[in-house]
């Protein structure tokens, strides 16, 4: 079991690697100038060459990639152009308020996804499981910004529940978890219900209730342990698109975190926060990814068994 | 060892034991699956619709008119007007011309450059196949969403570089996919029988290992249209796609979402159409996938 964590640890290392280069490069190739780009019409010849030696963008390409890397490994991914301040910074004071809100919407989907899942097993073809699942449909099938806007409307602007966007309550990220969460939720549920009604048939469910378990002993003690496997994966596996859905989520209902950083640092040609915030997330997400590997490889006896 | 976790029921024996033409399989779904029929319908109604964009409406995407501005829905403008005097109707059925080729064309290129690249990365192993995942490891490893705001801050707006930044974000999984087929086609006897007379690689893969992994390139395309399709919409969303006066549904709704509390139409109509089309996509692709490949059920 230690061997296999330690290669996929290996194997991790060597995307992170991957990933800051990748940045770094896709960065760097736009087209032109990257600095006249930055300042778009309203710059001379001299403010660029001012502006490039002061990011190092005057230096060759390597040269700047070491920067990048030794200055990333040291937790310095440089100045943002636009607001003057390090880039560190901006992501520190954005990061709590993206990990609250990923929370809160993960919350939102498991605790949402599980019960309909499980209610939906239950009903198989019942009256609610159609619901469930068509709710789920929708809720894989609409635009998060959609739900977000909608919920706004509703709960926020008509029904005066909660406060429409900004501020850093609690209060204000009820709606933005239920706009991201809601997605996730769908395909919880959907997944929840299609393991839940195969462990169902396994005769050691038949023996449980041969045994004189209750209905919900049974799904509770038996069924539920089995089937979360998967649901934990995915679970896991959603962390990476909750973190990423939060930029439409963020930019709708006013949040200050990192996705709304990433399109401030768009909207503002502004390479180094860019670079910084995507490399950020991205690393987090893999070390998130690979922190679920592990426990699914402790939680499951199978797989620790053939590790 | 790791795929194999990934995909426990695909077994060799198994893909090539079902010999059903792929117009037997679609008859099947016919009779077995009203919902994905009509889907179907749906989904051609929205490709007239696009394509005869101009004969059902006396207006242009972009004609603006700001004497009349902001109109409810009324008998000359059936979904009201924005806040240039556009009219809606229109520019939602130009819309669905971008919803459509970016759904198709980025979904395409991914399929056939990651299936490509899937099959060369099984077929030929070692070395080549472990530098090709790596780099799809590291594609994968992007939430989708920044990796392709990224590609179109360095490429610049327009509907071309969203077809290729779609594309770059997607074919990762696709690799991934079409390399665990691979792997396990590879093990057949009519696989080692065709290497056994000495047939070339290149054709042995595109004569036998391509063929077989078609059924789930096939329900890979239609269940990533419709991501594609959420994706350009977050991305005109967010304001890094497709600009005005091009008609978009994302960007449709994010320029209506200021009048959203007054004008509420502005931002549901687009919102509503890509829900409808993306439902229609998922469930012909549900459809597709449980008549074509039993494997990917789950």
């Amino acid at each position: 079991m230690l061997k296999s964590i330690a290669s996929r640890i290996g194997q991790t290392l060597i995307v992170i690697v991957g990933v800051a280069m990748l940045i770094f490069f896709l960065l760097r190739i736009v087209p032109g100038n990257a600095v006249a780009t930055m300042m778009s019409e309203h710059a001379d010849a001299a403010t660029i060459a001012r502006i490039s030696a002061e990011l190092g963008l005057d230096k060759p390409w390597y040269v700047q990639f070491w920067i990048y890397i030794t200055g990333a490994l040291h937790g310095d991914f440089g100045t943002s152009y636009a607001l003057h301040r390090p880039v560190k910074e901006l992501l520190l004071l954005s990061f709590p308020n993206t990990v609250k809100l990923a929370v809160l919407a993960a919350l939102v989907a498991w605790i949402i996804g599980v019960l309909a899942g499980i209610v939906a097993a239950q009903k198989k073809n019942g009256f609610l499981d159609r619901i469930f699942m068509g709710f789920s449909l929708l809720g894989v099938s609409m635009p998060v910004f959609m739900v977000a806007m909608i919920l706004q409307y509703t709960i926020a602007y008509k029904l005066h529940w909660l406060p429409i966007s900004g501020g850093d309550s609690l209060k204000c990220f009820i709606l933005p978890a239920i706009a991201l969460g809601w997605n996730s939720a769908g395909s919880i549920a959907r997944l929840t219900r299609s393991t839940l009604l195969e462990v169902l048939q396994e005769d050691y469910i038949d023996t449980a209730r041969a045994k004189g378990r209750s209905q919900m002993g049974v799904i509770v003690l038996h069924a539920l342990r089995n089937a979360m496997l998967p649901v934990l994966t995915m679970m896991a596996l959603q962390l990476s698109s909750l973190l990423s859905g939060a930029v439409i989520t963020e930019t709708v209902f006013g949040i200050n975190g990192i996705g709304r950083l990433a399109v401030d640092a768009i909207s503002g040609r502004d390479i180094p926060l860019l670079q910084g915030t995507v490399l950020f997330t991205t690393v987090l997400v893999v070390l998130g990814n690979l922190v679920a590997d592990c426990l699914y490889t402790v939680l499951d006896p199978r797989i620790r068994k053939e590790a | 060892m790791h795929e194999e976790q990934l995909n426990p029921t695909l077994h060799s024996e198994e893909i090539i034991g079902e010999a059903e033409t792929f117009k037997n399989q679609l008859l099947r779904l016919k009779r077995e699956n009203k919902l994905a029929v009509f889907s179907a319908f749906v989904i051609f109604l929205f490709i007239l619709a696009a394509v005869f964009a101009p004969l059902l409406t006396p207006y242009g995407y972009a004609d603006e008119d700001i004497m009349n501005r902001l109109q409810p829905p009324s008998s000359e403008h059936w979904l009201g007007t924005d806040d240039a005097g556009r009219d809606v109707f229109t520019r939602l059925l130009y819309g669905a011309r971008i919803s459509l080729a970016v759904g198709i064309i980025p979904t395409m290129i991914s399929i056939l450059f990651g299936a490509m690249v899937g099959i060369i990365a099984g077929f030929v192993g070692g070395k080549v196949d472990a530098v090709i995942m790596r780099i799809a490891d590291v594609m994968l490893a992007f939430p989708s969403m920044l990796l392709a705001m990224v590609i179109m801050y360095t490429l610049g707006d327009g509907i071309i570089n969203i077809f290729l930044a779609l594309a770059l974000v997607n074919w990762a999984s696709v690799a991934r996919v079409v390399r665990s087929e691979t792997l396990a086609l590879k093990k057949s006897e009519y696989v080692e029988a065709a290497r056994c007379i000495g047939v070339k690689q290149r054709v042995i893969m595109m004569r036998h290992i391509l063929p077989n992994c078609l059924p789930s390139m096939i329900v890979l395309f239609t269940l990533n249209i419709p991501s594609s399709i959420l994706a350009e919409s977050s991305l005109s969303f967010l304001g890094v796609g497709i600009q005005l006066p091009q008609a978009a549904w994302g960007l449709m709704v994010n320029t209506g979402r200021q009048f959203f509390y007054s004008h509420p139409w502005l931002s549901l109509a687009p919102s509503i159409a890509i829900m409808i089309i993306v439902m229609a996509f998922n469930f012909l692709g549900d459809g597709l996938r449980d008549v074509m490949d039993p494997h990917l059920k789950k």
